[in-house]
């Protein structure tokens, strides 16, 4: 009645070979490695640049363990640092013609050691917290009220156009909060404005009051357009840090959205927050100017004669310089959205830019007298200015217009992310900050490593002496399911924080609970006189109602952690939760098949290590 | 090895209305204590600024007081964390400083007035990866003063974080109620509740008695204690019922004490088991998990004392009876009757 069918100890062996697979990169340690990522936001880094930097560490004679692309960066592995300092060096004046303004960033970084093999099976070590390997973190509150404050101004504009546009004559617009209120002398210039502006401004609802003698037509924006608008702000504001960070050079930053109007950034291995908090602060602005075409200034792109009066020399993005002349069209504060799409007619990708009222009277009038001509969109940062792109301009522009030609989808969105990625949408705030030393991240990984050890090994002894076999048995089973919680982490890549590895310890504490009421229940039924083999059988079924009982009132309080928890509360309850899962499936399927393995097939049973099992009516000649 | 062995079952209940005024004695000095101390609140729910500095030599708290104070920040706390050369110092939330841009550059300045105070200047290293401030007299002489650890938190951040740790203490007690609702019965899911939420609330009571700080870390390990002393009361509750079932003629009284007697030795290993795992969190986690494992330690403690004499005692009150748990078909039949149930 002990054995198990063969597919279970199948399953079993499975989970034991994953564990142990996904469990291994985390005692490799780590290995210097040079990271190249953009210093630009025109920039992107791909794939294409491993053969390149392959051929440039060949050169340098620096021989790296691979090369491979990795998200947004290159990284290379190298077998010790001399190599590392040697091929950082190399890569840095390969890649960089000029180095008082870097195209990329060359980095020293740390990666796993793991064998390349692997790394294919996406078997990665667990993905460390910042409390755990040093750094700063910083929860920034996106200001939305201004978010929906920028939308309604850009609303009110458009309004106006869209009035003058249609000849409808109205007493003033103004806009109050979020709310544009438009005024009229009658009620049925007030009907045909609405019949209009229903159809024209989809986003807006719109109601009628009248006010001393003047029909007001009050617009404000409709609970699921404020909504799109504050998601817009908040992606816009996570890319827009996405490329800031990026030129700190941190390996593996963190910029995430937190809840509905939150950003975390955690950035490994920086310590000084000033010079963080300065970058990520920082802004970038968009310009939109003519390009000159003439002759002298085509000398002046070649560099056969001087840059003409009034324009200025930029390099375009791809390397061509081009002149563009001094005076700005339009800046980034006019550009209210830039999004990549499809022509409608020739199915090219392009990018749809819209331009808020002030914005669309300026280009109207500028396209009109301009038509033919190109113009260039410039993005400054730091300073230094790079033309994004310059089209013709093919006719007379409005509010909404395109770019298009010769992009691919992938560029198209690209581009439409640079020409937003200028300001942030709305102003950020750091609401939290904490900065890891390094040291600090190291003993903490110490302490909790020794308190899961310390701590299995008195239970391991404990649950030996006590049980015997049965706790021998008891053992593998926590050991089992410490391997693959830890995989189960390694796997999902779920971040481990201090509080992490403590959920780790109390979940193993707790789940040897599982092991103590099934040897108790087998002790107790051989108490009652049970045969051995049905002491086993009835044991572990008879806890089993009890087990899950009880680990599903303990995963409800994980899961209300999970639920409500953030940072470390949610640290702790992701790996609880976790725990509890593993800790059913190897105290339980396991040890039993451990159990069963060891007792199973003996058919004359007659006895059980599992310590000493006291009958009280086997000493009554003691008592009476 | 047999640690327990018991001849008869211990007669519990009937000493129950002592262990409940001693319960009822105890959840009252706690209640009393939150009152008149309160709990003290961690930056994290407070809000303000942490800063964790480490010193070559052992610290002098007094001169590094002093030199914080004399910065006025208000009610600044500096104090030894873990080692005597660690100092922890703590910067209340000031509103009427304005902007949290401003409070945030007050760990540079404090630094930089600790630095000032050892007479040496500040250092900001950026290698990859191994990025560190510190201050020493000169470049390359060895750090007289390490920055080990910041922390700023705004005001926004804190009450949120009470917020959201009360709805998941009601949302554990939801849940916990329903589940055991369904699988046992309402007056066993009352009867767990109240003795697991008197754990939580004395564990509180110790926090707010001895001042320790309550973090977010120890409010985890609250919520994380009720799920599991919950798991004690549903050990015994799953006894009560099958003792319901087999022993019929046991008078509720007798199959508490029967139920609680032979899920004893578990109890005691079990809780054993997890204590040994929290002291060692206890021993080597340093100051960080201290609490953490100080609130889980009494939270077990007082888990198997609710459990065993206060959850079972609640529910034998609240009058539960053979029928609530047996369920199908009962036979009204006497049951000191030796024919009963007897079928020919």
């Amino acid at each position: 009645m002990n054995r198990y069918p063969w597919w279970k100890y199948a399953i079993l062996a499975i989970a034991l070979l994953v564990g142990l697979v996904y469990t291994l990169p985390n005692f490799f340690g780590e290995a210097p490695a040079v990271q190249v990522s953009s210093a630009k936001a025109t920039l992107k880094v791909d794939s294409a640049l491993v053969p390149r930097i392959e051929q440039v560490l060949q050169q340098a004679g620096a021989r790296a363990d691979f090369v491979q692309f990795e998200g947004t960066s290159v990284k290379a592995r190298f077998p010790d640092t001399d190599t590392q300092l040697k091929a950082k060096d190399a890569i840095g004046r390969a890649l960089n013609a000029d180095p008082n303004d870097p195209s990329y960033i060359v980095a020293l970084n740390l990666v796993s050691r793991s064998p390349v093999w692997l790394a294919h099976l996406r078997a990665l070590p667990m993905f460390l917290g910042l409390d755990l390997r040093g750094g700063v973190h910083f929860l920034m509150q996106v200001d939305m009220k201004s978010a929906l404050a920028k939308k309604a101004e850009g609303v009110t504009g458009d309004v106006r156009t869209l009035l003058r546009d249609k000849n409808i004559r109205h007493a003033g617009i103004t806009r109050n909060g979020n709310i544009v209120d438009v005024r009229f002398r009658d009620a049925a210039t007030l009907q045909q404005a609405l019949a209009m502006l229903a159809d024209q401004q989809p986003d807006l609802q719109w109601d009628q009051r009248s006010e001393g003698g003047d029909f007001i037509l009050s617009g404000s924006l409709k609970p699921q357009a404020a909504r799109a608008v504050q998601e817009a702000a908040l992606k816009q504001n996570i890319t827009t840090l996405h490329n800031r960070v990026n030129e700190l050079g941190v390996s593996e930053p963190v910029i995430q959205q937190q809840g509905l109007d939150r950003v975390v950034v955690q950035l490994p291995g920086v310590q000084d927050t000033a010079k963080a908090k300065d970058i990520i602060g920082r802004t970038a602005t968009l310009e939109m100017r003519l390009v000159d075409d003439s002759a002298e200034a085509a000398a002046a792109a070649v560099g056969t004669g001087p840059v003409p009066f009034g324009t200025e020399r930029y390099v375009e993005r791809g390397g061509a310089p081009i002149i563009v002349k001094r005076q700005v069209i339009l800046t980034g504060d006019d550009l209210s959205d830039a999004q990549p799409g499809f022509d409608s007619q020739t199915q090219e990708p392009i990018v749809l830019l819209t331009v808020n009222a002030k914005g669309a009277r300026i280009i109207k009038d500028v396209s009109r007298e301009n038509i033919g001509k190109r113009m260039a969109i410039l993005l400054f940062e730091k300073g230094k200015g790079e033309v994004v792109t310059a089209p013709v301009i093919r006719s007379e522009l409005g509010s909404r217009f395109q770019i298009s030609g010769r992009m691919t989808p992938q560029e198209a969105t690209d581009t439409a992310l640079l020409l937003r990625a200028g300001s942030l949408a709305a102003p950020m705030e750091i609401i939290e900050e904490r900065t890891i030393g390094p040291s600090l991240g190291k003993e903490n990984i110490a302490k909790g490593f020794d308190s899961v050890i310390y701590g299995f090994a008195a239970i391991a002894a404990f649950m030996c002496l006590y049980y015997l076999l049965f706790g021998l048995f008891s053992t593998l089973a926590l050991a089992l399911n410490l391997l693959l919680l830890v995989a189960v982490l390694s796997m999902l890549q779920a971040t481990l924080t201090l509080p992490g590895i403590a959920a780790v310890a109390l979940t193993l504490g707790m789940a040897i609970d599982a092991n103590v009421l099934i040897n108790e229940r087998v002790r107790e039924e051989l108490r009652n006189g049970s045969s051995p083999q049905s002491a086993i059988s009835a044991g572990y079924e008879r806890a089993f109602a009890t087990i899950l009982d009880s680990n599903v009132t303990t995963l409800i309080a994980g899961l209300a952690l999970l639920a409500f928890g953030s940072g470390p509360v949610r640290g702790f309850a992701v790996v609880h939760v976790l725990g509890i899962l593993t800790s059913m499936f190897s105290a339980v399927m396991f040890s039993r098949g451990l159990v069963n393995l060891w007792y199973g097939r003996q058919k004359k049973l007659k006895a059980v290590s599992i310590g000493q099992v006291w009958k009280p009516n086997a000493e009554p000649a003691a008592k009476a | 090895m047999e640690f327990f062995r018991i001849h008869r079952d211990i007669p519990f209940m009937r000493h129950a209305l002592v262990f409940n005024i001693i319960s009822a004695l105890t959840f009252l000095a706690a209640v009393f204590f939150l009152a008149t101390r309160g709990l003290h609140l961690s930056i994290e729910f407070t809000g303000g600024t942490v800063i964790e500095v480490a010193y070559a030599q052992t610290a002098d708290i007094g001169k590094t007081r002093a030199t914080v104070e004399a910065m006025g920040f208000g009610e600044a706390q500096v104090q030894n964390f873990g080692t005597s050369r660690d100092v922890l110092v703590r910067l209340p939330l000031r509103s009427k400083d304005g902007g949290s841009a401003k409070q945030a550059d007050l760990v540079d300045r404090v630094f930089d007035a600790l630095c000032k105070a050892e007479s040496g200047q500040v250092f900001r290293e950026s290698e990859s990866g191994q990025a560190r401030i510190y201050c020493a007299g000169a470049a390359g002489q060895p750090a007289t003063l390490t920055l080990k650890r910041n922390e700023f938190v705004g005001p926004q951040v804190g009450k949120e974080l009470a917020e959201d740790g009360v709805k998941a203490l009601i949302f554990v007690v939801i849940g916990i109620m329903a589940y055991l609702a369904v699988r046992f019965e309402w007056k066993f899911s009352v009867a767990a509740i109240v003795a697991n939420l008197h754990d939580v609330v004395i564990i509180l009571g110790f926090f707010a008695f001895f001042q320790w700080e309550f973090s977010l870390s120890v409010l985890a390990a609250v919520l994380a204690v009720l799920g599991y002393s919950v798991n004690e009361s549903v050990v015994i509750f799953d006894r009560i019922r099958e003792a319901f079932r087999r022993f019929r003629k046991m008078t509720t009284h007798e199959v508490i004490d029967h139920a609680i007697t032979s899920t004893m030795s578990r109890t005691i290993i079990t809780h054993g088991c997890t204590q040994m795992m929290v002291l060692s969190m206890l021993l080597f986690g340093g100051p960080t998990l201290h609490y953490f494992a100080v609130a889980l330690t009494i939270g077990i403690l007082f888990g198997i004392y609710s459990s065993v004499f206060v959850a079972a005692a609640i529910a034998m009150w609240l009058g539960v009876k053979r029928e609530d748990l047996v369920k199908g078909p009962v036979k009204e039949s006497d049951p000191n009757d030796p024919n009963a149930g007897a079928v020919v």
